[in-house]
């Protein structure tokens, strides 16, 4: 076992677990914040996805021994105080999820998505969620939801994820 | 004992009092409640206190309302369609009340969510439930007032007087309302004066589910609950032979290695479990095993022989299903004009439902409480009381949001196994299966074959229709109901005559059954997922061999049938179909009638390569009443990708009983990018709910071989295919 620093949603969270624990279960076993999906165990599906430093990575198969104390992660809890960022607002407007499991992980991947480009094509979609499953089969109504959320945030700017 | 309950009290002599004067309904619906007082509820850790009226109301003196939903979510919305058929009578907004799912208690009765059968079940019962409610609460305001029920009107959570500006919220009526006799038979509302049902509300927990709030099983934490990761057999069925714990128990944080058992339905295998004070150590623990395995039945465990058998099965004709049984095809074969023969074939698969499947479980005292996600709470209490040999009522069910199931989690393996270690160490185990597991153990849904026959006329009329089912029975080996000499019952779905009313004037479908210890499983739309791959596309083979149009082909069979002839012309119309058509674009369509809606899908795709690439993907549903409209456009996009994804992408095969999938990597699912764009049309409806969660799927893969078709020229009649090389 040892030790970590994470900053964690701006917080910093001490944390004492083997090397190779991957930073998902860091998340919700240690930290206790389940937003965090587990979904397949091998960075194939997405439902993990949370924010490094503005990026979205597989935190099912990142080990918090890579994770250093001065970055930056960002889980679905850490998106906004209200369940107000445009992408969520977006989401909740379309009635996006079904089962919902692998939201936080698609949430967060456009999150991302739209602080980097924030007038995606539907290729940029396409590329940007490719790692991440939906198996009620979401997509087409979570591409509404990204265009729609690209024009609030283009409207109202100020609004990065990171 | 009576006490008056008009004189004030305080809130704890008000629920006192309550228990003693609460009324249940006892009228309409199967499995009611016989129970005799209000109930305090305690369910996900949140006490429910009020006035339980029925089973499914609760309303407290401060007029919180909390409904009582006895269909878990798993992604379709029951926990908004089911309370709003109480709250649309009851006069609530579904904003202004509390869901809370039944805990599988007998007095709610069937609590499955399956076989799409929660709305169209519970439309009237749950209507009529929130009706009587609302006139006793009326009632008890009129007597209050003086004045007759009909001075009286009721509107989100207020019994108002007419023309007078004074109201009574239903916390201040319910202790009187609760004393007054439930109406046999309460008025329900005119359709026409819905506002909510109908009317594509938000649903309640969708920024539960943006934010990361929302609880799945997955989520679950109890205090002092070790985590179980399971080494299962490598071929489903198999002894432990031996195994060295030794490793495993030294790695830190594990507490445990314990030799358990996996209990399916039909069969119970061995399994080695380690268990930790956090999942990544139990994972870790599990690979350090050294297990030898024993089996006896892996060799006999083998797609490819499966397949092989159905081939041979398919010579022989079947056990008939005989209320199907239509003239005389035999006679009617010996003496065609042409007959067309061909077989389709579709493999085993798994649900893969995002949220591998959990189970939390605590066993002490001889009382057992259970939080996970599981689509059937009273069924689960049945297994459970049984394996454990607890009485039911020691049995509870937290139920939690699904991460997806598809029919999957209706099979409480994954529950019995944290039973079954919650049971040795004396404390709560979450017990969290692998993708791999999901993937490897099963149950999949069975590998069926259709072997069908065609006679057409010289006036390309068909003359007779054959449909073999070649398979697995889920009745048999799940339920372990023996067929003797009769078709599997269950297995004719979707191509029965009420579902498939196509005027053939002689029609036979039999029923073949082949045994494998694959274990096998519903799978969202189950057997009609499969048979109507063989029925529509050989409904289009006919209609090319007939020399005419598909879509015209189908509407004279059906002409008899308006609700399918509707769909079918709306289908034309939305998709522009004779327009696609005269632009020699490849379109093709099919139609399913599947758990009591009619769905129907046109696919245009375009040759690209040696294969096609799908452009659009059109639908029409007829459920009958549209509950949610949006809704249940979600749902038919949702069965159109997952019908995609299982005719292009993803098949389960076993070899000497090793599933040879694992995960996502080989067994995929269709990602953003891969769908083509998905226009749905809801048929306005007065008739009665039907299905909504599976009925879209049986359509879609017919459809896209009979489009595949029209641009190759090539006939699929094996899923799934390579898109990219017909």
């Amino acid at each position: 076992m040892s030790k970590y620093s994470i900053k964690l949603n701006g917080k910093k969270h001490q944390v004492d677990v083997a090397s190779d624990t991957p930073l998902l279960w860091v998340i919700r076993d240690e930290i206790g914040m389940t937003g965090t999906k587990f979904g397949c165990g091998m960075g194939l599906c997405g439902a993990c996805t949370v924010l490094l430093n503005g990026n979205p990575i597989r935190s099912c198969s990142t080990p918090i021994s890579s994770i250093k104390p001065e970055d930056k992660l960002l889980s679905i809890e850490g998106l906004s105080a209200n369940t107000n960022h445009p992408v969520q607002l977006a989401w909740i407007k379309e009635q996006v999820p079904q089962c919902g499991y692998c939201q936080s992980g698609q949430i967060l991947a456009v999150a991302a998505l739209l602080d980097s480009n924030p007038n995606p094509s539907d290729q940029d979609i396409d590329t940007a969620l490719a790692g991440n499953i939906c198996r009620c089969g979401t997509y087409q109504d979570m591409r509404k939801a990204i265009h729609a959320a690209a024009k609030t945030i283009k409207a109202t700017p100020k609004t990065k994820s990171k | 004992m009576s006490t008056n309950t008009t004189k004030q009290t305080s809130r704890r002599d008000f629920i006192k009092i309550s228990a003693q004067t609460a009324a249940f309904l006892a009228i309409g619906f199967e499995n009611l409640a016989n129970g005799k007082g209000v109930k305090v509820k305690n369910m996900a850790h949140e006490p429910h206190i009020g006035v339980e009226i029925n089973p499914y109301v609760l309303i407290n003196e401060s007029g919180k309302v909390t409904l009582f939903n006895a269909r878990p979510d798993m992604g379709q919305g029951t926990s908004q369609s089911i309370p709003m058929l109480i709250a649309e009578e009851l006069e609530v907004r579904l904003d202004q009340v509390e869901i809370v799912t039944s805990d599988g208690s007998a007095k709610f009765g069937s609590q499955l969510s399956g076989g799409s059968s929660s709305v169209s079940t519970r439309y009237l019962p749950m209507r009529t439930v929130g009706a009587a409610v609302k006139e006793m609460l009326i009632q008890a305001a009129a007597n209050q007032w003086h004045v007759p029920i009909s001075a009286c009107y009721a509107k989100e959570g207020r019994v108002y007087q007419k023309n007078k500006n004074i109201s009574l919220g239903y916390g201040e009526l319910v202790a009187a309302a609760a004393k007054l006799p439930v109406p046999a038979n309460p008025v329900l509302k005119n359709p026409a004066d819905f506002t909510q049902i109908g009317k594509s509300i938000p649903r309640p927990e969708i920024p539960s589910k943006v934010n990361g709030t929302s609880k799945f099983g997955m989520d679950v934490v109890i205090p002092g609950m070790l985590y179980a990761s399971i080494a299962h057999a490598p071929s489903i069925h198999a002894k432990v032979k031996s195994y060295h714990g030794e490793k495993a128990i030294a790695s830190p944080g594990v507490k445990f290695v314990l030799k358990t058992e996996r209990k399916m339905p039909h069969a119970s295998t061995e399994a080695v479990a380690v268990l930790a004070d956090s999942y990544w150590a139990a994972l870790k623990g599990k690979r350090l095993l050294d297990i030898e395995w024993e089996s006896t039945v892996a060799d006999e465990m083998s797609t490819e022989k499966y397949f092989n058998q159905l081939k041979e099965a398919g010579k022989s004709p079947g056990f008939e299903y005989k209320e199907s049984l239509t003239g005389d095809v035999n006679k009617a074969f010996a003496s065609a004009n042409k007959v067309i023969e061909a077989s389709y074939q579709t493999p085993f698969l798994a649900h893969a439902p995002m949220e591998p499947e959990n189970a939390t479980v605590y066993v002490q005292d001889g009382k057992v409480e259970v939080w996970a996600p599981v689509q059937g709470p009273d069924s689960l209490v049945t297994e459970l009381a049984t394996y454990l040999g607890f009485k039911k009522e020691n049995v509870k069910i937290n139920v939690t949001f699904l991460g997806g199931a598809f029919g999957r989690k209706a099979y409480y393996d994954y529950v019995l196994e944290a039973a079954h270690l919650s049971k040795q160490i004396n404390a709560p185990v979450k017990v969290v299966w692998t993708r791999e597991d999901d993937t490897q153990q099963g149950p999949f849904r069975p590998g069926m074959l259709s072997v069908m026959r065609g006679a057409l006329d010289a006036q390309g009329k068909v003359q007779a229709f054959e449909h073999r089912l070649n398979g697995a029975s889920i009745l048999n080996q799940v339920f372990q109901v023996p067929l003797g000499n009769a078709p599997d019952p269950w297995a004719e779905e979707g191509i029965n005559l009420p579902d498939s009313p196509y005027t053939f004037p002689n029609r036979r479908n039999s029923f073949s059954l082949v045994t494998t210890k694959i274990p096998i499983l519903w799978w969202r739309s189950v057997y009609a997922s499969t048979n109507l791959f063989g029925q529509e596309s050989f409904i289009d083979e006919l209609a090319h061999q007939a020399k005419k149009d598909p879509l015209a082909f189908r509407l004279e069979l059906l002409a008899g049938s308006p609700r399918f002839v509707g769909v079918l012309k709306k289908l034309a119309e939305l998709s522009n179909y004779q327009q696609l058509k005269a632009q020699g674009k490849a379109v093709g369509i099919a139609i399913a009638r599947s758990f009591s809606s009619i769905c129907t899908h046109a696919i245009v795709v375009e040759k690209q390569g040696n294969g096609v690439v799908i452009k659009k993907v059109y639908s029409v549903i007829d459920c009958g009443v549209a509950i949610n409209p949006r809704n249940i456009k979600a749902q038919v996009q949702s069965n159109i990708t997952m019908g995609l994804t299982a005719s292009i992408k993803n098949e389960i095969t076993v070899v000497n009983g090793q599933t040879q999938q694992s995960n996502f990597h080989d067994y995929a699912v269709l990602r953003q990018g891969e769908i083509p764009e998905i226009e749905v049309f809801v048929m306005p409806s007065a008739e009665a709910p039907g299905g909504v969660g599976e009925p879209g799927l049986p359509p879609v893969a017919p459809a896209l071989c009979n489009a595949v078709f029209l641009a190759t020229g090539k006939r699929v009649r094996t899923l799934p295919f390579d898109i990219s090389n017909v």
